[in-house]
Formats: structure tokens, C-alpha cells, sequence
């Protein structure tokens, strides 16, 4: 009885081989035409388990390459940026000297948050994400995490209206929790205090 | 900066020299062919502050620059 049933999954190995052959082929080619190479090293590239750690490594350089100091040390130990927005709120805010009348809390793949620095404030949240556009990650790809940082940097820095045209807006409360960014606003003030303390007794 | 990869190094030269130039300018319309934005960190002459400046064409990169990175353009989440 053993005997005929190995004989009989032998049989069934024997004919149904050329569809398996055939059907690795197809994906093989499938896997090629997305713009892998389907050869041994694109799979070692697809499964490097490192790619993700290595690739915020650099991100992470690269942001402290591009934005100064300060902004550098609080992404550092707050885990977001500050970026002061460039427009006047009110005509009194143009002529107020000193600190911007609002501000953009940077946080790596979450919103970002308009607030007014001088009353803490929360005025809204701005969706926005970086997609890929080549398509060669189908989609599932997405930026290191310091990476999306400087992407919003760079946008808000340089063309803020542009990014926020393009961004999502909504009160803060939809993807963001409100108590959770006062809190990052609370850090933020800690964290200024206690920068300002040495310098000042220096 | 690519989504998965994060920093890759698209092309590198002297854009005084013309042939370096000439491939720096490929490489440049070519990433902007594909969506991307690119952008040039500076610091504000008059503030200080560091900011990015974007760049829609190769004339518009600053002088002396050290490099222009591109990154996929934003859109809304």
C-alpha cells in the first residue's frame, strides 16, 4: 500500500514538473520586466535584512549636512524640527521683530503641524508623503525616516506655499494626537531652556 | 533621494570642465523628467539661517553649490 502511494506521488512529481518549470519561468521574466535583474544578486538585494538601517544611516547624514545646528540637535534629541513659517498671520506680525508669528513642527512620516510659537496654539496639520515616483517599488517604498524630514525641510524652506498647496490640511487632531503635540511643544521649550542655561552661565 | 534606498549618488563632476558639465546637465533634466524637485541647501545671506533653495532649472543652481539633491515631490497624504 506504501508502495503504490510513493510510486503514485512519483508519478504525479514526474508529470506535473514542466508546469512548475513553467511557471518559475513566468514569474522570472514578470520579476525582469518590473526592472529587476531576477538574477541571484537581485534577490540578495530584495531580502538584505540591513538595506532600511544602512539607508537611515546616510539619511541621517544628510540631514545633519543640510540644516544647522540647532535644527540638527533637536531632530536629534526631540525627534523633530522646527521650521518657522515665513508669512505674517497679521498685519501687526510684520512689523514684530524677532520671533515668526507661526511655526511647523516636522515629524519623520507623520504630519506636519502649524502652531503659533508665542501662545503654543495648534492651528492645523498638513498631510503630505513623498511617493515613489519610478515605480519600481510598486508603491511600497517609501523614504528613510530622516529623509522625509529634510524632503519637508527643503519644501517648506524654500517654497512654502508650494508644499502646502499640495498638502492635505485638517484641524490637528485627525492623524496627530493634540495632547501628544503639546507635550512635543512642552519638550521643545524644556529643551530650549536647559540649551540656553549653559550658554548663558558661560 | 530615492524611497527604499534613501541617499544614491546620481553623478559627480567639475562643472567647469564641459564634458563634466554636459553630463551633470543629462542627469539633471533627467531627474527632473521623472517628478522630481531638486534643491540646493544655502545659508541666507542676511538671516544666517539654513534653508533650501529649489531649482526648476540647471542655470538656477547657485554658484559655487555643492550639490543639488533631488527627491520625490510631495503630495498630499
Amino acid at each position: 500500500m506504501l508502495l503504490a502511494l510513493l510510486s503514485l506521488a512519483l508519478i504525479a512529481l514526474v508529470l506535473s514538473a514542466p508546469l512548475i518549470v513553467r511557471e518559475i519561468g513566468r514569474l522570472r521574466s514578470r520579476r525582469r520586466a518590473r526592472g529587476g535583474l531576477g538574477g541571484p544578486l537581485d534577490e540578495l538585494h530584495l531580502f538584505d535584512p540591513g538595506r532600511e538601517r544602512r539607508a537611515e544611516g546616510r539619511a541621517r547624514e544628510l540631514l545633519r549636512s543640510c540644516v544647522n545646528d540647532e535644527e540638527w540637535a533637536m531632530y536629534r534629541d526631540l525627534g523633530f524640527i522646527r521650521v518657522a513659517g515665513k508669512h505674517a498671520r497679521r498685519d501687526g506680525d510684520r512689523s514684530a521683530p524677532g520671533a515668526s508669528p507661526y511655526a511647523y513642527l516636522v515629524y519623520p512620516h507623520r504630519p506636519i503641524v502649524a502652531y503659533v510659537p508665542a501662545s503654543g496654539q495648534l492651528l492645523s496639520e498638513y498631510c503630505v508623503e513623498f511617493p515613489d515616483l519610478t515605480g519600481g517599488g510598486g508603491g511600497r517604498h517609501r523614504l528613510p525616516a530622516s529623509d522625509d524630514v529634510l524632503a519637508k525641510w527643503m519644501a517648506l524652506t524654500s517654497d512654502e506655499d508650494r508644499v502646502i498647496r499640495r498638502a492635505n490640511m485638517h484641524l490637528v487632531g485627525r492623524q496627530l494626537d493634540p495632547a501628544r503635540v503639546r507635550r512635543d511643544l512642552w519638550r521643545l521649550a524644556e529643551w530650549e531652556r536647559r540649551r540656553q542655561v549653559p550658554q548663558r552661565t558661560k | 533621494m530615492k524611497p527604499g534606498h534613501g541617499e544614491v549618488l546620481l553623478a559627480e563632476g567639475d562643472p567647469r570642465v564641459r564634458d563634466e558639465e554636459e553630463r551633470l546637465v543629462e542627469e539633471f533634466r533627467r531627474q527632473l523628467d521623472e517628478g522630481m524637485w531638486a534643491a540646493v541647501p544655502i545659508t541666507d545671506s542676511g538671516s544666517g539661517r539654513r534653508e533650501a533653495q529649489m531649482v526648476k532649472s540647471y542655470r538656477d543652481i547657485p554658484d559655487g553649490a555643492e550639490r543639488v539633491i533631488f527627491f520625490p515631490r510631495a503630495s498630499g497624504g
